[in-house]
């Protein structure tokens, strides 16, 4: 299945860097059930990784608690506008995706 | 003649000095991924967690926050945040005690990463949230409790 971009924003201010970012994924527990009492398969990310540039700034395990459509944010030091943020993860599926955004 | 052979050569050997590299483990292609801690994230209670986890028995620390709301009326989206003012924070973990699982989530902070992180966590009811920090390679933890109106997990 196709995956939708997610959208990161970055800003730095006074020498730390704040990055928003909103993930598109449904994040399914298993153990919903469905209108045939079936249970839905867990679908969820299980990591994600940021980087600054080619420096890694964090590196995060998700349980199927993350509410669907995760966001996350977070702050490191240092950044300067321009600078490249790369958000990448990864589900239990296998699959994974990744995004960049500039810092503003 | 001779430049061009001196051009094959350089070439040839970077290759093979990349391809030496990428079986050491120095390169890999994409990023790598910290290994996913599967018995941490399948544990039920909390203290089985903080096992899988290796943070034993955390001790309670003013210096670390669980922001939140008091009274969540969606429990499918309650933003979470932990922050903490302790040093050397390495570990950001946010667990939940009466969901099926207690851990939700966890962040491993790189030097120069802010111990300051939100994010959104469902909640399967009304239940304490912990947020456990690794500061100099010791564990302290918070908690707040937060009201569920309505639960997270299909209810």
């Amino acid at each position: 299945m196709a995956t939708n971009p997610m959208k990161i924003r970055a800003s730095t201010k006074d020498g730390v860097t704040e990055v928003k970012a909103l993930i598109s994924h449904e994040m399914e527990t298993g153990q919903r059930k469905d209108a045939a009492g079936a249970v839905v398969p867990a679908w969820f990310i299980t990591e994600l990784t940021a980087k600054h540039n080619d420096r890694l700034v964090l590196a995060a395990e998700f349980g199927t608690a993350v509410s669907k459509n995760p966001y996350l944010a977070f702050k490191f030091k240092g950044g300067a506008v321009g600078d490249k943020i790369t958000v990448m993860w990864k589900d239990n599926k296998g699959e994974t995706r990744t995004d960049e955004a500039k810092i503003a | 003649m001779n430049n061009q052979r001196r051009n094959v050569l350089k070439s040839g050997s970077g290759a093979a000095l990349l391809s030496v590299l990428a079986a050491a483990g120095i390169i890999r292609p994409g990023m790598a991924f910290a290994d996913w801690n599967k018995a941490a994230f399948e544990a039920k209670s909390m203290a089985d967690t903080l096992k899988a986890l290796g943070a034993g028995s955390p001790a309670e620390s003013k210096d670390v926050q669980v922001t939140g709301p008091d009274i969540a009326e969606n429990g499918a989206v309650v933003p979470v945040g932990v922050s903490s003012t302790l040093p050397n924070v390495t570990m950001v973990a946010i667990l939940i005690e009466k969901n099926p699982n207690a851990l939700a989530a966890s962040f491993t902070l790189p030097e120069g990463t802010l111990a300051n992180v939100q994010t959104r966590v469902k909640m399967g009811q009304t239940s304490n949230v912990y947020a456990l920090v690794k500061s100099d390679g010791k564990f302290f933890m918070a908690t707040k409790e937060i009201k569920v109106t309505l639960g997270g997990c299909g209810g």
